[in-house]
C-alpha cells in the first residue's frame, strides 16, 4: 500500500492566495483574556460579588462599628478582606478553566504560542487586581465620608500611602499565588483546594513547627508566605530585611513554581 | 494542502501514531478512518500543535501550524465539539474566537445564521446545548476566519439527518472552491458519499490510502449467475481464486472484465457482474482493519 495519496484525475482548483496574516497582537490577546474572565457564569458572579461585597462590607462597618472606629482604615480593611479571598479565585480560574472546561482546545489552536496566552492572562489578572483594589479604596472613601457624617464624627483618614500600597501589593501577591497554582495544577478544583491548603493549613503547620523546633523559628518568616502577607496587609513591611523576607517567600511560592509550571504547560498535551 | 511526514507519537510504553505519512490535497475532501483508538485524534492534535510529535512533522502548505501568524484565518479546526466552556453562551464563544482573530463582530451573526442556530439558542449557555448544537457551534468557530483548510474530527456526530446533509454540501462546496478538507468519521456511509480520498489508520499505522475509487475498486468483483458453483469452478480453473457468498454471489479480486471473459468461455450466463464497491467502504474498512479491531473477527 502506498503511504501517499496520488491525486487521480486532479480536480485541484486554483488555491486561493494565502491571506497576508499578521500575528495576533498582545493588546488584543489581553482584551480577549479579560473578556473571558467575566463572560462565563462563574466569572460574572465573581465580578458581581466583588462589587456587592465591597458595598456590603462598607455597610456593615456603618451599622456595627462603634463611632470611634468609623475611620478610613476600618473601611478599607473591611472591604479588602472579602476581596483578598475572591481575587485569587479569579486568578486561578483564569488559567485552569482552559483545561477543566477544555476551552484550551480552541484557545491554543487560535494562538499556538501558549507562553503568549499565559502572559496575556497574567496581564489581564494584574489589571483586574488593580481595578478591584482601586474599587475597594473608592468604596472605602465614600463609606468613610458618608459614615462619619451619619455618625456625626470627624472624618478620619488614618491610612498612610505606604500602608495603602502594601495592601494593594498584598492583594496582587495573593492573585499571583492563585495564578501560579493554576499554572502548576491546570485543574480548577485541585488549584482551589491547593490555594486553601497553602493559605489555611500550611501556615498552622509552619507556626507549630517554629514552636517546637527553635532552629525553624528564625527561618519561618523567610519561608511562610502567609507571614509576609499579614505584614503586607498590616502595612508593616518596613525594613530591608522584611522586604527581603517578602522576596524570599515570593521566590519560593511564586517565581520558582511558576517557571516550572510554565515549562510543563508549554510541553503538555491539550486534550 | 496538509502534509504529514513520518509522524510518530509515543507515550510511555505505547505508540499511538507510528510513522504516519499522507497528504490531504487542496480541492479534495480527504476522509480519515480508523477504529477507536487507532490514532486519528492524536494525529489531528499533532497537526494543530496541541500535542508535540515524538518525531516527524505535519505542515499546512509547507508551514508548521504553530508558525502560522494567525492560524484561525488559515485553518479551521474542530477537534471536539464538547470542548467548550459550559458557562459561556454560544454567541460569546464565537465572539471570543472572532476577537482573537481580529474579525469584525458581524462575522459572529453571519456564522450563527450559517450553522442554523437561532438567536435564542445562541444566547443560551453551552451546558444546555445538545451534541448536535455543539457541533454546529464548533463548525461555526472553524469557519469564522474563512480558512482554506478544514480539520474536522467527527463533525457529523450528533447531527440530525438534515444537519448531516447540510454538512455534506458545505464540505463539498468548500473543497470545490479549492479548499482542503480533512475529515475523520465513524459514519462510513457519510465518508463514502463525501470523500474524494481516503486514509485508513489502524493501531497507529496507515493501512491504506488513496482515492476512494482506487480503494473501493480494490475490493474486487461481484458476479452472480444461475449456477454460482459452476462459475466458481470456472474461475478456479482460470487461476482466479474466488469465494462463494451465501446469497449465491461469487466474489473475487480479479477485475470484472476478466470474470466476464471466463464466464463467457465457460458458457455460463451471468445475471450480474460489477465491481464489488456496492459492498462498499464498510467491508473494505473492516477487512483492512481486521487485525486491529477490538471485536477481532468482525470482518
Amino acid at each position: 500500500m502506498t503511504a501517499t495519496i496520488v491525486p487521480t484525475a486532479s480536480t485541484t482548483a486554483a488555491v486561493p492566495p494565502r491571506r497576508s496574516a499578521r500575528a495576533v497582537p498582545t493588546t488584543r490577546l489581553v482584551k480577549v483574556e479579560l473578556r473571558k474572565m467575566f463572560n462565563t457564569r462563574s466569572g460574572f458572579w465573581m465580578l458581581v460579588s466583588i462589587g456587592v461585597m465591597s458595598v456590603a462590607a462598607a455597610g456593615s462597618v456603618l451599622v456595627f462599628a462603634p463611632d470611634s472606629d468609623v475611620t478610613y482604615s476600618t473601611f478599607a480593611r473591611a472591604i479588602g478582606f472579602p476581596m483578598s479571598v475572591i481575587l485569587p479565585m479569579i486568578a486561578i480560574l483564569a488559567v485552569t478553566s482552559e483545561w477543566s472546561q477544555r476551552s484550551g482546545l480552541t484557545t491554543f489552536t487560535l494562538v499556538p504560542s501558549r507562553g503568549r496566552v499565559i502572559g496575556a492572562k497574567a496581564i489581564a489578572t494584574l489589571l483586574v487586581g488593580l481595578g478591584s483594589v482601586a474599587l475597594a479604596y473608592a468604596v472605602g472613601t465614600v463609606g468613610n465620608v458618608a459614615g462619619s457624617a451619619a455618625a456625626g464624627v470627624d472624618t478620619v483618614w488614618d491610612m498612610s500611602w505606604s500602608t495603602a500600597a502594601q495592601m494593594a501589593l498584598g492583594n496582587l501577591v495573593g492573585m499571583a499565588i492563585g495564578f501560579t497554582l493554576g499554572v502548576v495544577m491546570r485543574n480548577s478544583a485541585a488549584a482551589i483546594v491547593g490555594y486553601f491548603v497553602v493559605s489555611l493549613v500550611m501556615p498552622g503547620i509552619l507556626v507549630l513547627l517554629a514552636q517546637v523546633r527553635s532552629w525553624f523559628e528564625d527561618l519561618q518568616p523567610w519561608i511562610d508566605w502567609n507571614y509576609t502577607q499579614v505584614e503586607l496587609f498590616e502595612g508593616t513591611t518596613d525594613t530591608a530585611e522584611e522586604w527581603a523576607m517578602l522576596g524570599s517567600t515570593t521566590m519560593i511560592w511564586i517565581a520558582i513554581p511558576l517557571v516550572v509550571g510554565l515549562l510543563a504547560l508549554r510541553r503538555s498535551e491539550v486534550k | 494542502m496538509i502534509t504529514v511526514e513520518s509522524l510518530t507519537r509515543r507515550y510511555a510504553g505505547f505508540t499511538a501514531v507510528d510513522n504516519v505519512s499522507f497528504t490531504a490535497q487542496s480541492g479534495r475532501v480527504t476522509g480519515f478512518l480508523g477504529p477507536n483508538g487507532a490514532g486519528k485524534s492524536t494525529t489531528m492534535r499533532v497537526m494543530v500543535g496541541l500535542t508535540a510529535p515524538t518525531s516527524g512533522s505535519a505542515t499546512i502548505d509547507g508551514v508548521r501550524f504553530a508558525d502560522l501568524p494567525n492560524p484561525g484565518l488559515e485553518v479551521g479546526v474542530l477537534l471536539d465539539a464538547s470542548a467548550q466552556h459550559a458557562g459561556r453562551t454560544g454567541r460569546e464563544i464565537l465572539t471570543v474566537a472572532s476577537d482573537t482573530m481580529g474579525l469584525p463582530r458581524t462575522r459572529v451573526d453571519e456564522m450563527i445564521e450559517l450553522v442554523s442556530l437561532t438567536p435564542t439558542e445562541a444566547g443560551r449557555r453551552v451546558r444546555n446545548y445538545s451534541l448536535g448544537m455543539r457541533q454546529r457551534l464548533g463548525i461555526a468557530t472553524a469557519l469564522l476566519g474563512e480558512p482554506r483548510v478544514l480539520i474536522l474530527d467527527e463533525p457529523a456526530n450528533g447531527l440530525d439527518p438534515a444537519g448531516i446533509r447540510w454538512m455534506r454540501d458545505l464540505l463539498t462546496d468548500f473543497a470545490s472552491q479549492g479548499g482542503t478538507v480533512l475529515l475523520s468519521s465513524h459514519l462510513l456511509h457519510e465518508i463514502e458519499v463525501i470523500a474524494d480520498d481516503l486514509v485508513v489508520i489502524g493501531n497507529g499505522r496507515i493501512v491504506a490510502s488513496g482515492s476512494k475509487e482506487e480503494l473501493l475498486a480494490a475490493a474486487g468483483t461481484l458476479a452472480r449467475s444461475t449456477s454460482p458453483r459452476d462459475l466458481a469452478h470456472a474461475l478456479e480453473r482460470a487461476g482466479i481464486p474466488s469465494t462463494l457468498g451465501g446469497d449465491g454471489s461469487v466474489r473475487t479480486d480479479a477485475d470484472p472484465a476478466r470474470v466476464g471473459a471466463v464466464a463467457l468461455a465457460a458458457g455460463i450466463a451471468l445475471t450480474e457482474l460489477r465491481s464489488a464497491e456496492g459492498a462498499g467502504l464498510e467491508d473494505m474498512f473492516l477487512s483492512l482493519t481486521a487485525d486491529t479491531q477490538r471485536e477481532g473477527a468482525a470482518a
